[in-house]
């Protein structure tokens, strides 16, 4: 059940990086080790590396964001390629202009990779459906179905801590029903054979059958966050009030939200997680988010060596551009 | 222009009739069966050894684009499509552009399709203005410029009172109903509420979505005694609905869309969007209960539900694809193949798409009996073939059966006596 066909060539290696679902525990260490390598480039005088050197990386954003655009860019910078930022936020003003036409003028523009963020649930795998072969696309967030350089960055970050992934218990808190975020990092502690995975949240941010994807649901977080390790926190938006999804920030935050009180269930030496932007007091209290506990920041740095990897991965992948193909 | 057929195998589900004979026709009209009618004397034989021959099959819901959607397809263009298939007489939804809300549009329509010549086109007349849900649309003018029943076209009326108002108003004139069960508010998402969606990250539409509206529907029809039909049911709970419905004496049908009988969400896999439709592809477990409703009748008819696209409707990603698929190439043949897979027998199949959508409307077609209007579909049931896309006929290649191996195919149709497909 996934886009593994379109996201590997026939040699089973990665073209594409569109989600983590369908892919193998070699390819999720591959990308790991990868970015463990390049994790020392930032601490170096002068950051960069020539690997991507002549190549034009596209951040094509059709969803606003400033912090996801600026970490792909540094990434792709500290490879030493071009980079184009393109911020299409779905306004009358393009409304008229389909997404494969506007694809078609920026491939006209002869790139190597395009990053893709995108409202629709799918969007990535299209483009990728559409794009000519010497382009490579990286998903950033394709509506509520993927955002797997997060979540390889996630387990990056959790491997750094907890290495024991057969023994390791991982709590997601929050809005699962719609976090890309969620579902791949459900994929990628699968694939790396995470011992426990659990969801919790009220029914009303839970999709219909989500133990299908391999967790345990939760609704307590008394229950939920019992001797976890792990503990990811997500991100609440506000229109889940005006979709009648919860009463008011201030009741989430009450039964659902990371206080110290709750994280002393976990065990002694869990980590909190959290994509940011935070929210504080209503899914995480500050005291939890500055902790000592709080891996927050450091997925942040951990995100641009991912990111690194999973570009020069993908684009080592694919054939240079030939006279028919440009 | 006095026609024989010879030798074909002769299924006439209104009698029950299964029979190897010749049938003839004359004046556009069947005039005899096994036995030629006085001094008739034969303008041209069709040879019918080895096939079926059976009524022209009726198809309960087909948008044809037009008024309003021409770059989508036309009148002429799915007419010529139906006949390709077998179909000759095709019920248009309300919703075109502007909608069937006044006899002008039933009358503009009745022309187009008249002009075309290739299948019968009938209409059903929109319950309230522009669809709108709030105010009655003149049903009585509408049923007398020819409309066969009222619809809500494929937007369910939301308001409660509305509704039971505008059903009191069709029955007064004793018009059929024809709704759409689905809960606007809750049928608002993109997939069936199921694995299949919240891996995917679809906006889910449970299966109370559809109950809800029939649950709701059904208890007006108890109320008011309104001949009501269910368009297009998805699920196995709505199919339990309407069997209870019926075994309490509900004067209420039911019909389901022909892909609901072989897909299932499974195939949203890759964010297909051949396969974004409304109401949404469900269960293994829905699907077989489907298949189940035709088997028994409570579902009375197969439909194609006919959706025609242009390309770029559907190149795009999943959520921003319009829903539909492009059904009229393939209704017989799909439907052909639950006998292959035993869910029901041949007469059975061909009774859900003549007979029983012909009681539906209340038509005097839909039968092959000495005085009937001889619109006939001939087809070889044994072949098969592949569905590759440059073969569609309908203007709409949007469909998801590409590739697939079908069973049966239409060799001949004629309307009205006359061929309107194949030598």
């Amino acid at each position: 059940m996934s886009a593994a066909h379109i996201q590997l060539d026939r040699q089973g290696r990665l073209l594409h990086f569109l989600t983590v679902e369908g892919l193998t525990p070699r390819h999720l260490t591959e990308i790991l080790d990868t970015a463990e390598s390049l994790r020392g480039v930032a601490e170096r005088r002068v950051k960069k590396l020539p690997t991507l050197h002549g190549k034009t990386v596209v951040n094509l954003f059709f969803e606003a964001s400033t912090r996801t655009r600026t970490t792909f860019e540094l990434a792709a910078k500290r490879l030493s390629a071009d980079v184009l930022n393109l911020n299409i936020a779905t306004s009358s003003a393009v409304k008229g202009e389909s997404l494969l036409d506007t694809l078609r003028n920026i491939e006209a523009m002869q790139c190597d990779m395009f990053v893709v963020r995108h409202e629709q649930s799918g969007a990535a795998e299209f483009i990728a459906h559409h794009v000519k072969p010497h382009i490579a696309v990286l998903n950033a967030g394709d509506g509520r179905h993927a955002h797997p350089t997060q979540a390889m960055l996630d387990v990056f970050t959790i491997r750094r801590h907890k290495p024991d992934f057969p023994n390791l218990s991982v709590a997601i808190v929050g809005d699962i029903l719609h976090s890309r975020v969620a579902r791949s990092l459900i994929h990628a502690l699968n694939i790396l054979g995470a011992g426990e995975i659990r969801v919790i949240a009220p029914r009303t941010l839970l999709p219909a059958h989500i133990e299908t994807l391999g967790v345990h649901a939760f609704h307590d977080p008394r229950q939920g966050l019992r001797d976890v390790d792990v503990v990811v926190m997500l991100r609440l938006q506000r229109e889940r009030m005006e979709g009648a999804l919860l009463p008011s920030e201030a009741e989430f935050f009450q039964r659902y939200g990371l206080t110290e009180e709750r994280l002393a269930l976990a065990k002694p030496d869990a980590i909190v997680m959290h994509p940011a932007p935070i929210n504080r007091g209503v899914e995480i209290d500050s005291r939890v988010a500055d902790g000592p506990q709080s891996v927050i920041l450091e997925q942040v740095t951990n995100g641009i060596a991912v990111r690194m990897a999973i570009m020069s991965i993908t684009l080592g992948h694919h054939a240079r551009p030939t006279a028919e193909n440009v | 222009m006095r026609t024989m057929i010879q030798g074909g195998r002769i299924i006439d589900p209104a009698r029950q009739m299964d029979v190897v004979a010749d049938l003839f026709i004359a004046k556009g009209r069947i005039a005899g069966l096994g036995q030629p009618p006085d001094g008739f004397i034969a303008d041209q034989v069709i040879a019918a050894h080895d096939r079926v021959v059976c009524p022209g099959l009726i198809d309960l819901c087909a948008r044809l684009r037009e008024p309003g959607q021409e770059r989508k397809a036309t009148i002429a263009s799915e007419s010529a499509a139906a006949a390709a298939g077998g179909i000759t007489t095709l019920v248009c939804p309300p919703d075109t552009d502007p909608p069937i809300d006044e006899p002008a549009v039933v009358e503009w329509i009745r022309r187009r399709a008249k002009a075309a010549g290739q299948a019968r086109v009938l209409t059903l007349g929109a319950l309230t203005r522009r669809l709108r849900g709030e105010r009655l649309a003149e049903m009585a003018a509408l049923q007398d410029a020819g409309c066969v029943g009222v619809s809500d076209g494929g937007r369910p009326i939301a308001n409660s009172r509305v509704l039971r108002r505008a059903l009191e108003y069709a029955a007064t004139f004793n018009l059929t109903v024809f709704l759409t069960p689905l809960d606007p508010d809750l049928g608002h998402g993109l997939a069936h509420e199921g694995q299949v969606a919240a891996r995917l990250g679809l906006s889910g539409i449970p299966v109370a979505a559809e109950t809800g509206s029939i649950a709701r529907n059904l208890e007006l029809v108890r109320d008011l005694g309104v001949r009501v039909h269910f368009g297009r049911l998805s699920s196995a709970r709505a199919v339990d609905l309407i069997a209870r419905a019926q075994a309490d004496g509900l004067p209420v049908t039911a019909d389901v869309a022909v892909h609901h009988l072989h897909l299932t969400e499974i195939d949203l896999i890759g964010f297909d969007s051949r396969c974004h439709v409304r109401p949404p592809l469900r269960s293994l477990r829905d699907k077989d209960a489907l298949r189940a409703g035709v088997a028994t009748g409570v579902l009375g008819a197969i439909c194609s539900d006919h959706q025609p696209h242009e390309p770029d409707a559907k190149l795009a990603p999943f959520g921003d694809t319009e829903p539909g698929i492009s059904g009229l190439d393939t209704l017989l043949a799909l439907s052909l193949c639950l006998v292959r897979d035993e869910v029901l027998s041949l007469p059975a199949v061909i009774e859900r798409l003549t007979w029983g959508p012909a009681r539906i409307l209340g038509l005097e077609s839909g039968h092959l009996e000495v005085g009937a209007v001889a619109d006939i579909c001939i087809f070889d049931p044994a072949v098969e073939w592949r569905l590759e896309p440059g073969i569609i006929r309908s203007r709409g290649q949007n469909s998801p059966f590409a590739g697939w191996e079908l069973q049966g195919r239409v060799v001949q149709t004629l309307l009205g006596g006359r061929t309107v497909f194949g030598d």
